[in-house]
């Protein structure tokens, strides 16, 4: 499995580069449009909460191999406060509503995969990857 | 870092601004706030915000689009958006941001089209 890129995210320029670097190694894997748009916007959800409410993390974007299977994994981390109910962020409707939008089940829908892991206090890990059809 | 600014360009009673770079969020605000003093400046009676050249429309640039639309609504302003890619209508649509209240053409010219339309429409009416 390929190192991978990081992102670091501190400030609203930074998702955009986050975003970008997603978008360009999917590209560069042979995902199609579509799917380029949904990783490249799955990122900029998830770099915006880091910014948000973390202030600072990271974005590491790796490509996937599993047995020919090639894929895409964006994991984001942070030590920000951390997600007290995860079942109340993850619902749908909790993320669109105005300013308290944590986008999460939105990226969750546009990616295959979903993980994510919060302790308060510590930080937030979130894991989400995309196969190529 | 500088924001980039967004040329808004005025033809007759309508503004028009093409979004040609990646905006990240401050910019995003900027050109907001940019659109809504030009539209009072101007006296604008239509708007087209065109994202041709747009790649990622998140949830947070969703929301500006739909506040410009509210915004500019308030002041008189009739708001079209045009040239959605497809990547980023399908985009939109999963991640759960219809854009209900903003009226949408497929791209500029028919985006105009419509505009002068409406602001036809509406002097009609208020003779």
């Amino acid at each position: 499995m390929a190192q991978g890129k990081a992102a670091v995210i501190r400030s609203d320029l930074d998702i955009v580069i986050a975003r970008t670097l997603a978008r360009d190694t999917a590209k560069n894997m042979g995902f199609g449009a579509i799917d380029q748009a949904r990783i490249a916007t799955a990122v900029s959800e998830l770099a915006r909460n880091i910014f948000l409410y973390a202030g600072t993390g990271t974005v590491t974007v790796r490509e996937l191999d599993r047995s020919g299977r090639r894929g895409i994994e964006i994991m984001c981390e942070d030590q920000g406060p951390g997600i007290s109910n995860i079942e109340v962020v993850m619902q749908d409707g909790y993320s669109t509503s105005r300013g308290m939008g944590m986008g999460l089940p939105g990226a969750k829908r546009l990616m295959d995969e979903f993980e994510i892991r919060s302790h308060e206090g510590i930080g937030t890990t979130i894991v989400c990857r995309k196969w190529r059809v | 870092m500088e924001s980039l600014r967004i040329p808004i360009l005025k033809i007759g009673e309508v503004l028009i601004a093409s979004i040609q770079t990646a905006l990240h969020d401050s910019s995003a605000v900027q050109f907001k706030d940019d659109l809504l003093q030009r539209i009072y400046e101007t006296r604008a009676r239509g708007l087209i915000v065109d994202l041709t050249a747009v790649e990622v429309v998140d949830s947070f640039i969703a929301r500006l689009i739909s506040d410009i639309a509210s915004m500019a609504g308030l002041m008189g302003t009739r708001v079209v958006i045009t040239g959605l890619q497809p990547a980023v209508a399908i985009t939109l649509v999963e991640l759960g941001l219809e854009l209900p209240q903003v009226l949408t053409a497929l791209n500029l010219e028919k985006g105009l089209a419509a505009l002068q339309r409406q602001i036809e429409e509406s002097s009609d009416g208020a003779r």
